[in-house]
Parts: C-alpha cells; sequence; structure tokens
C-alpha cells in the first residue's frame, strides 16, 4: 500500500485530502463560492464577461412560479431544467419534444407534465442544493451537440471539463454519457470521461470507473483520435471562467452546440479527480509547470494569451 | 507555512494535555485504569465499660502521626455522647461526654486509611532525657549495663542494636537478668529499655500500633521502641532487634499509656477491630490533592453530581468516536451520509450492543426507504415529505419495540433510543441518491455510515479509554492536536491507491 502510494506520488497523482488541502483551501475562497455553484448568478456574471452561455428561458424560485411553469414553456420542444445550486449533474432533466401535455425525455421516456413540475418544485424546495436550502429551478437551451461525438457517444450531451489552475487551463477531458449513466454527462453515473490532449485537442484514451478503455461501451467506437472543434476558443473560454469565478483551482464544464459552437454550460469549485485516470498523467506535474511560469512572468495575461500558454506548456505531455 | 502553525498550536495542545494528565497522574495518583483499587483498611476501636451513677468522661487516643499511611476518614458512633477529637502529647484524643447513662455502654471509633508511601514522620527532635534514678539493686546494674554497652558502640544505632543483643540473652549477663526479670510482655521490655537508654542519654520512646491484616475482629495491640538517633527516629524490634517496623504496621499512639480511660464508668475493655476493604483508588486522590493543596481536582467531572458526571461521560466519548471518523473518513477514505451521523448512530449503539443495533438500524432504514419510495407518487413537498418520513419512523419505532416486546425480546426495546430525526434525514439522503445515482451509490454510503458507526462504537466502549478521558478530560486536547494534524494531512486516502492505481505504471 505504502509502495503504491509512492509511486503514485512520483508521476503527480492528486489525491482528495491534498486537493482539499493544498489547492481548494489556499486558492478558492469561500465567498467566490456562489459565484459557481449558484447557477442563475454563474449565468448573469459569464454573460457580463461576454462568455457565451445556453440561453436561460425562465428561473422559477417561489412555487408559485413553478404552477407557472407550463405557461412559460408553452412553446418550447425542448429545454433542460436544472437545480441552481445543484452538484454533480443531480436534479438535471432534459427534455427535447412533446406528446400532447406528455414531455419526452432525451432517452425517450414520456413524462406526465406534473411530474415535471413536482420536480421543479422539488427543486426549488432544495432537494439538490448543497445547502439543504430554498433552491430556484433553471430552465435553460437545450444544447443540440455538435455531430462530432456522436460515435462516441449514448444520447445525451458530452460537455468538456477543463481544470484551470490560476487561470490557466491544465487538463482537459470530454465526458461521454452512456446507457448506464441515463444520457448524463457525469463520471460517477457512470459516463465514460476521455482525456484530451491540452496542446492539440485530441481525444486519447477514456476511463469509466477507474478502469481504462478504449472503446465506448454502448457504441464500441474507438474514443481514441477524435478532434474536438474549436478546440482554440473552448480553451480561451475555459481561461476566462477565471476572471469570471475568481476560483484559483477550478472545473469549466462546456458543451459544443451545432450552430452556436462553445457554451460554458457550468463551473465548478471543488472539481473532481478523474480526470487524471482519463488523462493518464497526474495533475500536481502540470500545476507546477504553471507555477514556475507564472514566477518568471508575474505580469497579468488576458485569457486568450494564458489559453495560448498552456498550450505551448502542456505540449511536453502530447506524446501519449 | 499554515502546516508549521498547525504543527506548532497542535504541539502546544498536546504538551498542555499530557503535562495536566501527567500531573494528575503521577502527582496527584489519579488511577490510569478503573480498578487499581488500593486496599484501605477500616480499623474500629470498640469501648466498652459499665455506667455508673453521674457523669461519664472518657477519653481513647487516637493515632496522629502515623507512617506510611493517610487518613481517608474518620468518625465516631456514640449515641448520646457529645463527641470532639482534641490534640494531645504524643497524639490526638477522643473524647465522649453524657451527662447520665445507664448499663453497658459502647463508644466506637472508626478511621479509614490507606497505605501511602509519600507520608513520612513530620516529627521534632526530642530533648535529651534526664538521666533516670531507679531504685537499687536495679540502678547500679542499670548503670553498670549501659556502661558497657557504650564502650562496646559507636553512636545510638550501635549501642541500641548492642543493648537488644544483650537483652535477648538474659543467662550471660546479671545485669540483664534483673533488670529483665519482670519483662516477660513486650510492653514492660520496651519500658525498661527507654530507661536504660535514659541513662546513655538517647531519647527513646514506645511506639503502639496494629499490624494490618485482611480481617481480624480483635486486633492486639503491639509495641516498638523508637530511638531518636539525633535525625532520625529509628524503629526498633524490642525481641529481636530489627530494625524498622513491620510491613502494613499502623502506628496507634506513641508512650505507654494506657489508651483508653474512662471516669464514672467500671470494667473498661477496648478492643480493636480491623477490616480490609478496596476503595475507589479516585477517593484517595482527592483526599491527596486536597492535602498538597492542589484546586485541580476541584475543577474535575467527580465534583458533579452522579447523574451529570454520567452524561458527560458518555459526551467526552464523543470526540473520540468523531477522531474514529476522521481517520476512516481522511485517511481510508469511507463515504457516509452526513459529517457526524455515524457518531450519533455510535452512541445509539451503546444502548443497544452492536449486533443489535446494526440489525435495528438497517431494519429501520431499509423499512423506512420502502415507505419513502411510496411517498415519492404522492408528489409531496420536501418538507412535508420529510416530515412524512419521521413520522413513519416513529411508528415504525414503535411498533418494531412492541412486537419484540411481544417476543420477549429485550433488545428491541432499545429501538426507541435511535436518534430518530438522523433516521430520518438518513432514509431522506438514500433516497435521493438511490434514486439519482443508483441503488449502489445508496449501499456503499449506507455501508460506509454503518462501518464508521461499528468503529466508532468499538473505539468508544473502551473502558480504559472511558475512564481516561472521564478522569484526565484534558486528554481532549491531545485528540485535538491530533485531528489538527490530521487536518493538513495531504497524503492520499487509502481508496484513492486502488483509484488511481492505472496511473500507478507509468513513470
Amino acid at each position: 500500500m505504502v509502495l503504491w502510494g509512492r509511486s503514485l506520488d512520483k508521476v503527480g497523482v492528486l489525491g482528495l485530502n491534498e486537493r482539499n488541502a493544498r489547492y481548494i483551501m489556499a486558492l478558492n475562497s469561500r465567498h467566490l463560492y456562489p459565484r459557481v455553484d449558484d447557477k442563475v448568478l454563474t449565468k448573469r456574471l459569464a454573460e457580463d464577461a461576454g462568455m457565451a452561455v445556453p440561453e436561460c428561458f425562465a428561473v422559477a424560485t417561489t412555487q408559485s412560479d413553478v404552477r407557472d411553469l407550463p405557461k412559460v414553456l408553452a412553446d418550447r420542444e425542448s429545454f433542460v431544467i436544472k437545480p441552481a445550486n445543484g452538484s454533480g449533474g443531480d436534479g438535471i432533466i432534459v427534455i427535447d419534444g412533446r406528446r400532447g401535455d406528455r414531455y419526452r425525455r432525451i432517452n425517450g421516456d414520456l413524462i406526465p407534465e406534473s411530474m415535471l413540475m413536482h420536480h421543479a418544485s422539488n427543486i426549488v424546495g432544495g432537494q439538490y442544493s448543497l445547502t439543504g436550502g430554498p433552491d430556484a429551478a433553471l430552465i435553460e437551451y437545450r444544447v443540440r451537440f455538435d455531430s462530432v461525438f456522436d460515435a462516441i457517444s449514448y444520447q445525451g450531451v458530452p460537455d468538456i471539463r477543463i481544470i484551470v489552475y490560476r487561470g490557466y487551463p491544465a487538463m482537459a477531458m470530454v465526458r461521454l454519457p452512456t446507457r448506464q449513466s441515463d444520457g448524463k454527462a457525469n463520471l460517477h453515473q457512470g459516463a465514460v470521461g476521455a482525456g484530451i490532449d491540452l496542446s492539440t485537442g485530441t481525444t486519447l484514451f477514456a476511463s469509466s470507473g477507474n478502469q481504462r478503455i478504449t472503446e465506448h461501451p454502448d457504441t464500441l467506437a474507438p474514443i481514441a483520435g477524435n478532434i474536438v472543434p474549436h478546440w482554440e476558443r473552448i480553451l480561451d473560454i475555459s481561461a476566462l471562467g477565471y476572471e469570471v469565478s475568481g476560483l484559483g483551482y477550478l472545473g469549466v464544464d462546456l458543451v459544443i452546440d451545432k450552430t452556436l459552437g462553445p457554451l460554458m454550460l457550468e463551473m465548478n469549485a471543488r472539481p473532481g479527480l478523474n480526470i487524471q485516470i482519463a488523462n493518464g498523467y497526474g495533475l500536481k506535474p502540470r500545476f507546477s509547470l504553471i507555477d514556475d511560469w507564472l514566477k518568471s512572468h508575474p505580469e497579468p495575461a488576458t485569457p486568450e494569451e494564458r489559453a495560448a500558454v498552456s498550450v505551448g506548456l502542456m505540449r511536453q505531455f502530447s506524446d501519449a | 507555512m499554515t502546516t508549521r502553525y498547525v504543527q506548532v498550536l497542535a504541539f502546544f495542545f498536546a504538551v498542555i494535555g499530557f503535562g495536566v494528565f501527567a500531573y494528575k497522574a503521577s502527582v496527584l495518583g489519579l488511577p490510569l485504569t478503573a480498578d487499581t483499587d488500593r486496599a484501605a483498611w477500616t480499623i474500629e476501636a470498640t469501648l466498652k465499660f459499665d455506667a455508673r451513677p453521674g457523669p461519664i468522661k472518657s477519653e481513647l487516643k487516637v493515632p496522629a502521626l502515623t507512617p506510611g499511611f493517610a487518613t481517608l476518614s474518620e468518625n465516631s458512633v456514640s449515641g448520646g455522647y457529645g463527641y470532639n477529637i482534641d490534640y494531645a502529647d504524643g497524639g490526638r484524643l477522643a473524647q465522649w461526654a453524657i451527662r447520665r447513662a445507664e448499663g453497658e455502654q459502647r463508644l466506637y471509633y472508626r478511621v479509614v486509611v490507606y497505605s501511602d508511601p509519600s507520608i513520612e514522620e513530620a516529627d521534632t527532635t526530642p530533648p535529651f532525657p534526664d538521666v533516670p534514678t531507679l531504685s537499687e539493686p536495679e540502678d547500679t546494674a542499670a548503670r553498670e549495663l549501659m556502661s558497657q554497652v557504650r564502650e562496646q558502640s559507636a553512636d545510638a544505632t550501635s549501642l541500641v542494636s548492642e543493648l537488644i543483643r544483650r537483652v535477648d540473652k538474659p543467662g550471660e549477663d546479671e545485669n540483664i537478668a534483673l533488670l529483665f526479670d519482670d519483662a516477660g510482655s513486650s510492653v514492660r521490655r520496651v519500658e525498661r529499655l527507654i530507661e536504660l537508654l535514659a541513662f546513655a542519654r538517647v531519647p527513646a520512646r514506645a511506639v503502639r500500633g496494629l499490624l494490618l491484616a485482611d480481617e481480624q475482629r480483635n486486633a492486639s495491640i503491639r509495641t516498638y521502641l523508637e530511638v531518636h538517633d539525633g535525625v532520625n527516629w529509628i524503629y526498633y524490634d524490642a525481641r529481636s532487634g530489627a530494625r524498622g517496623l513491620p510491613k502494613n504496621f499502623y502506628v496507634w499512639w506513641r508512650g505507654l499509656d494506657s489508651l483508653a480511660e474512662v471516669q464514672g464508668g467500671s470494667s473498661l475493655e477496648l478492643n480493636f477491630a480491623v477490616r480490609r476493604n478496596l476503595l475507589d483508588s479516585l477517593e484517595i486522590a482527592e483526599q491527596r490533592a486536597d492535602r498538597l493543596g492542589s484546586h485541580i481536582i476541584e475543577f474535575s467531572l467527580f465534583s458533579l453530581p452522579i447523574q451529570t458526571q454520567a452524561v458527560y461521560s458518555v459526551l467526552l466519548m464523543i470526540p473520540i468516536g468523531a477522531f474514529v471518523m476522521v481517520i476512516l473518513r481522511n485517511f481510508v477514505g469511507i463515504q457516509t451520509f452526513g459529517t457526524f451521523m455515524p457518531v450519533l448512530i455510535a452512541l445509539a449503539f451503546r444502548e443497544t450492543d452492536l449486533l443489535a443495533g446494526v440489525f435495528l438500524f438497517t431494519l429501520l432504514t431499509g423499512l423506512g426507504l420502502a415507505i419513502r419510495f411510496l411517498l415519492e407518487r404522492l408528489q409531496l413537498l420536501l418538507v412535508p415529505r420529510l416530515t412524512a418520513v419521521l413520522i413513519i419512523v416513529v411508528f415504525l419505532m414503535l411498533i418494531i419495540t412492541i412486537v419484540a416486546q411481544r417476543l420477549g425480546l429485550e433488545t428491541g426495546l432499545s429501538v426507541a433510543l435511535f436518534p430518530m430525526v438522523i433516521i430520518a434525514m438518513t432514509i431522506e439522503r438514500m433516497s435521493v441518491i438511490w434514486e439519482e445515482r443508483g441503488a449502489g451509490d445508496a449501499m456503499k454510503a449506507g455501508f460506509g455510515s454503518l462501518v464508521v458507526a461499528g468503529f466508532a462504537y468499538l473505539v468508544m466502549g473502551i473502558d480504559v479509554l472511558e475512564h481516561l478521558f472521564f478522569t484526565f478530560p484534558e486528554l481532549l486536547l491531545v485528540v485535538l492536536a491530533f485531528v489538527l494534524l490530521t487536518g493538513r494531512y495531504t497524503g492520499y486516502r487509502l481508496v484513492e491507491l486502488p483509484r488511481f492505481k492505472v496511473l500507478a505504471g507509468k513513470s
């Protein structure tokens, strides 16, 4: 066991304790958390900063707002309903069509309007909120995902997670929904995480749970070698996330829309560590590269400049 | 930098905690384990006499200086008599008085003592005795004997040894034979030795006391010789010449006067009874702290009422349970529901025992979950739904208790001690996780909570720990120090090793 720990340390794997004590506590001030935990606030801040985000159709903050929702949504065929203070993708329902007064979920299930409204009222009641307090239900534009990942995702919306360290993109992966994950791009619900070569935007192998895989479990297509479109733009947006959130250890989640291009979906103050398995690298060596860079280049840089620096810095990890 | 501060702070807490602990354990003698009861003896002196008409005054000489023993308590049982204790030459006097009494009278004096080697002779240096004058022919014999003894000795101690050696063989010396002719009893012999030592101007006195054994209904008073060598008092056995008092010898009185007297009464009898009993060493420590003038013990938990003590003996174990949880969560990486829920469940286990507790908890949560899924169909708002779950949990507890009672299972009754709000929250949390992330995750967290609760229960149930933290609450500072240190632990959790195993192969 001890030996294992040492060999993990040698490749710079970041553990939960170290993430919490050394990075989150040192770089992420508590008072900034609402900026990323409250998705309504995140969206407002992001729009102010000129960041591309999915359009928000409605926000329900009270039960009476919930009762009004059917009216507001009357002419919407597809949308996403999610808790403003949720975590880990819990409580998100994606609707992409209607049959009368029933809504079609992305997996094909038809759910009655009353059940959808019950879900919204649960969200408002705080069931998915991190603190258990009152929450808001957010209804927003459902992203039509670019077909580039169709072969390696099963329904749902694949999203791209970038770890941004002190404003510099440090590691990236794309989370691919599977049958098991119910169309959600969430790793602990069974989605597959595929590492992305940060300097080229090409997918590497993937991880499912704690195992490394080379093919998507449902489509059986090889995961490696896909080129993520708009990669530079994606890195720019993620770097801008530092200005929007103020967090030094940040996870930025993006999606690529067919027509709108990359959109920032949400940000996370406590991004998970599985991205290391998907990339086959530990995070710590990359963080120290960025630390060294900042030591020799203390002058402020724009998000675009930082993203470009990261592409250069992380090139040495491209060989894999 | 922060880590350095934390280490300094932790060190500081640990030093204070251990320091107070060490002081209380070694100086005050607070026991480290619950069962280190020390031997204590109850000595009871009974004065029996027949009352004569008129007022009665009775006296008993009672212990004052008792080397090797400390007094825990003393009291007297003497119906109707006025009782007080006075200091007198050679010790203390217990005095009883009554205006009139009839028939056989019994007065009791009881003292509880325990062995305490730190009690030493705190006696003054006596003046040199005057050379006595005895009637002839003893006077000449004594002078002759003592001048011979003095010739063959160097100092007070060797003089006493030589004297006792000679006295032991009366056939060899006619002076001895004459002087100790009537000294059959050790009292007479000691009296004669004191007289003889006065010829050499060596201060000496008689020591009378009891040999404490397990149980003696009629303990006899033994007499020893005590000689001052100019610096210390030294004890001698007047017969064998051996120095020092026998083990467990309790000095009752110094001097040869009779131990008890009565005025206004006749046929006085004095009887001593000794009983050995194990005494809670905490009481002894309290006494000792009192004597040392230490106030620490007055602020201890033992000064609280018994019920409050019982509450604190449980409360003080909660940090220990929480510490176990810290280890299992941050070093091992077990997932649980809520932060302190496992510790609260562990507290409930104390009432039910581990197996019964785990069974009841599983039963309650399982039934609650089933009903919670039924409730889900009703599409209730969050807070009313939580309340509904709570009410159902109470009902389930009621049913389990009644069924258990019917079946004659006593542990079933203790289900009422489970923190029901905690259980209701657990059920709610578990059902949400169940729906959102599947049964696997819900089971994992539920099982993790049970494992942590079980460990916490086992550690909290260690008697030695319970005793230690109750007697030495300052040890919590040591726990605090450890918790602070673990708060800056940045190494891997045990479960992360298999998790990141695929990465370890690379170099």
